[in-house]
């Protein structure tokens, strides 16, 4: 039943060659529309490969300039200065300090918040909870950035007068808020995932909610968890505007979310905001910070689905 | 043994009140913020608010070159975004078959969705402002944020089209339809609900990205509209405003954030008001087709 499309075929009566010619088109046609999608799916492979090519593109000529060495242990962050010193590490520290403070606040609330809602929650709370914090998640993060400063550290300054009044703990408190819908989310969806006779044995036993949570629930549902956990981690590295807003700009090497200090992202807006001539040292420098942050953040995405895999419970 | 029993139900209170407690502060946090801001920025909302330009003089300066930014910018986007992302999402529920390729591109689509945004910044710097030499425009911005939200409109697509059960394409072959037809009649207007939610959360993500469009270069003061895309001579159309520079809302109020004087800050936390609203408006009314959707769809 199948027609060879732009072949000729040997049929007198009319009628059947109108329609022979019909099918044909309409093979033809079908094969057209799924190449067109074929390559619409393929815009995404080619994002991956520009972004790639891009990154590594500019990279290259950058390290050509400042040997990697002296990129990964150079104390001193001063691209534009006649002295350029390139040591990312000063970049990376104010990445993990903020970071660490996120992580420090949405890891904790997350899970309580997930665990209450999956376990504990009346059902009409949970019904309007979760689309609560789904819209959370949809704030602006350059808002974010405005109640950072404006709002959480002068907060701050009352308790502690001698903050800076750009700093990393602020910035982090914020992103940590910010991130919470993320962690809380994925985790309740895996929580509820677990299936109910786990949780009624549990019960049977006379284990209390808090129990069956803990002890039940929470291992069973650990590997989606934990890509809630990474999910969040690659948020908090990759978060630009927070940063670029209430943790200052200055780079600065320090583990202490007291002080002001640049990210590897808040870097890229700095530049990106000066008038840095195409091709020089200074542009190409936000490249080669750009492929660090990339790898970080696919490190992190590895890591999560060797997490899912290694701690997977089927049920 | 009695005693035991009673502190481990102690601990189960204690963690419910925990979890509430938990619970209030995300919700607090969120409302002290849009409280704060909407006090601050209160006063600020007026019309010529949104009929002014940008200006040094604070108690004077507007929004307009940014909001009618930002609306040239999602148009562009969503005439990228929408299409591509339907058609792979089709692609791939529909057409795909089990095999190397498709294993790629659906790693590959999981990988970009955890890409952070400033890295997509500096694709759209590298590759749309300088290697395409389209400059720091609305075209190089839409592009960078349509690679952007890709991700989202292909999940959502995806999702959608996977709840229709198989009947209805086994219905639709069984009376001699073809692939395209079945898609074309049956299941894209089956999904359609569904593909418009992710499209609505994309753009809403899209509409508050910052950090992509300040990498790529976009102007913080701008104090001119980009050509009217109507014209009153034929051909009437006109796509100039696609090469025209532009600034965006978040940008906007990225630039009074950032400022010492905190005159500008009531600005900042005006605009800041009208992109919450924005994006609240856009995510509810995502949310809200979901449950409609959710109560009305039985097979």
């Amino acid at each position: 039943m199948s027609a060879v499309p732009g072949q000729p075929t040997l049929i007198e009566s009319a009628i059947p060659a109108e329609r022979l010619a019909r099918r044909r088109t309409r093979v033809v046609r079908e094969r057209l529309i799924e190449l067109a999608l074929f390559f619409a799916a393929l815009v995404s492979v080619f994002t991956t490969v520009g972004i790639v090519y891009i990154l590594v593109k500019e990279s290259v000529v950058f390290f050509r300039e400042v040997p990697l060495v002296k990129f990964l242990t150079d104390t001193q962050w001063t691209p534009l200065f006649d002295d350029a010193h390139f040591g990312i590490i000063v970049l990376l520290s104010g990445t993990l300090t903020s970071s660490f403070v996120a992580l420090a606040i949405a890891i904790p609330l997350g899970t309580i918040i997930a665990i209450y809602l999956s376990e504990f929650a009346p059902f009409r709370l949970r019904e309007i909870a979760k689309p609560f914090l789904e819209l959370l998640g949809g704030v602006p993060t350059i808002v974010y950035g405005y109640f950072a400063l404006l709002f959480v550290t002068p907060l701050l300054q009352r308790i502690y007068p001698e903050l800076p009044g750009f700093n990393l703990l602020s910035a982090g408190i914020v992103m940590g808020i910010m991130i919470i819908p993320y962690v809380s989310s994925i985790s309740e969806d895996a929580m509820r995932a677990v299936p109910m006779s786990l949780r009624e044995g549990s019960y049977a036993m006379g284990a209390t909610r808090f129990q069956t949570a803990v002890k039940v629930v929470v291992p069973a549902a650990f590997s989606g968890i934990a890509s809630a956990y990474i999910l969040g981690i690659s948020r908090a590295v990759g978060e630009t505007m927070i940063l670029a807003v209430a943790a200052g700009m200055q780079p600065n090497l320090t583990f202490n979310p007291l002080e002001p200090a640049a990210t590897i992202t808040a870097f890229i807006v700095q530049v990106a905001l000066g008038d840095l001539p195409h091709g020089s040292i200074g542009y190409q420098t936000i490249f080669a910070a750009g492929l660090t942050l990339l790898l970080f953040t696919l490190a992190c995405n590895v890591a999560g689905h060797l997490l899912r895999k290694r701690f997977r419970e089927a049920y | 043994m009695k005693k035991d029993i009673q502190k481990r139900k102690r601990w189960d209170a204690i963690f419910a009140l925990c979890g509430m407690v938990a619970l209030m502060i995300g919700v607090l946090t969120f409302t002290a913020l849009f409280v704060d801001m909407a006090l601050d920025g209160f006063g600020r909302l007026s019309w010529e608010f949104f009929t002014n330009y940008p200006s040094r003089r604070p108690g004077q300066a507007g929004i307009l070159s940014a909001w009618v930014g930002s609306t040239l910018v999602m148009l562009t986007t969503a005439f990228f975004a929408v299409p591509l992302g339907v058609a792979a999402g089709v692609y791939l529920e529909e057409y795909a078959s089990k095999n190397w390729v498709t294993d790629i591109i659906e790693i590959n689509i999981t990988n970009l969705a955890g890409v952070p945004s400033i890295v997509y910044g500096l694709l759209g710097l590298g590759l749309f402002v300088y290697q395409f030499g389209l400059g720091q425009s609305i075209l190089a911005a839409g592009l960078t944020l349509a690679l952007l939200i890709l991700p989202v409109v292909i999940v959502a697509t995806r999702e959608a089209i996977r709840s229709i059960p198989q009947v209805i394409r086994e219905g639709s072959y069984a009376l001699g339809a073809t692939q395209w037809q079945t898609v074309r009649y049956h299941i894209l207007p089956y999904s359609s609900a569904g593909i418009l939610t992710g499209i609505i959360i994309g753009m809403a993500r899209a509409i508050g990205e910052t950090a992509p469009i300040i990498t790529i270069g976009a102007l913080t003061f701008i104090a001119f509209l980009p050509p009217s895309p109507v014209q009153s001579e034929p051909p009437f159309l006109s796509f100039d405003w696609l090469m025209s520079p532009f600034t965006v809302m978040p940008i906007q109020m990225f630039n009074w954030t950032s400022r010492p004087e905190a005159a500008f800050h009531a600005n900042a936390a005006a605009a800041g008001f009208v992109l919450v609203a924005m994006t609240l408006a856009m995510n509810g009314l995502a949310i809200w087709l979901r449950y409609r959707l959710r109560r009305n769809l039985k097979w």
